[in-house]
């Protein structure tokens, strides 16, 4: 069982590791879109880390079940946030922040 | 409204999800963490959610404010209908143990009636307070 436990706490650091990274973004990134990109994505991945770590360590049991319930919640519930959040504020007005050769480029029409 | 696509299909799968897991915190409740009180802000979510993304005047077809208004009157008078019911039956006010033969028993139904009613009064008062803030710019 020593296998098992390397490799669910693999998991379970990789999460860890994985979700630093998104709030070193959120923090460091300069402006909303960006700071999405990067706790939107390492989000949900962390999430399914550390709950697929977490069945590893219950072994086959009804926890292991509930927690592959609460990821397959995540799973389409986390991705969806993400992109209600972006769209509300690319309809709210919210310009991207570009480089300059961009700029009057790829955004310049109207979202609709 | 096509930007709100996705939005919808989630939705309306996420919906069934969340109420089945607002019943199971109900009627669990007595085996395992839950109750009452969290189920029906659970189930009210579920409705929230509806309202947010397919608007108040399809929700108000769905769940209207005079059927919640009942429904919270239901949950209050199970209540306190059960405690009466327990005082009819010459103990106090809430005495469980008079509800069945065996005391265990009566104690696991009276538990059951009252979440219940916790649970029905407290999705519907948090969908009045819901509708009605979010109804404020509409009069």
């Amino acid at each position: 069982m020593l296998f098992i436990e390397i490799i669910s706490w693999l998991f379970i650091v990789a999460g860890a590791l994985l979700g630093i990274a998104g709030g070193i973004g959120i923090h460091r990134f300069p402006d909303f879109y960006s700071r999405l990109h990067a706790v939107g994505i390492t989000d949900t991945l962390c999430a399914a880390m550390f709950l697929v770590g977490l069945c590893m360590q219950t072994g086959v049991s009804i926890a292991s079940l509930k927690l592959m319930l609460i990821f397959i919640f995540l799973f389409f519930s986390s991705p969806t946030a993400t992109h209600a959040l972006a769209n509300a504020a690319l309809l709210g007005g919210l310009k991207p922040e570009l480089d300059e050769e961009y700029h009057g480029h790829c955004f310049d029409r109207h979202p609709d | 409204m096509k930007h709100n696509l996705i939005l919808r299909v989630i939705a309306k799968y996420l919906f069934p999800v969340i109420a089945l897991f607002a019943f199971y915190v109900q009627f669990h409740g007595d085996y395992g963490p839950g109750g009452g009180f969290q189920a029906g802000v659970i189930l009210s979510v579920a409705f929230i959610l509806y309202t947010l993304v397919f608007g108040l005047d399809t929700a108000e077809q769905v769940l209207s404010p005079g059927v919640l208004r009942i429904l919270a009157c239901t949950g209050v008078l199970l209540y306190a209908g059960t405690g009466v019911v327990t005082m009819l039956f010459g103990g106090n006010f809430l005495d469980y143990d008079l509800l069945a033969l065996n005391p265990i028993e009566g104690q696991h139904i009276g538990i059951m009636l009252i979440e219940l009613g916790v649970g029905v009064t407290v999705s519907a008062i948090m969908l009045v307070i819901f509708f009605a803030f979010a109804g404020r710019e509409r009069s």
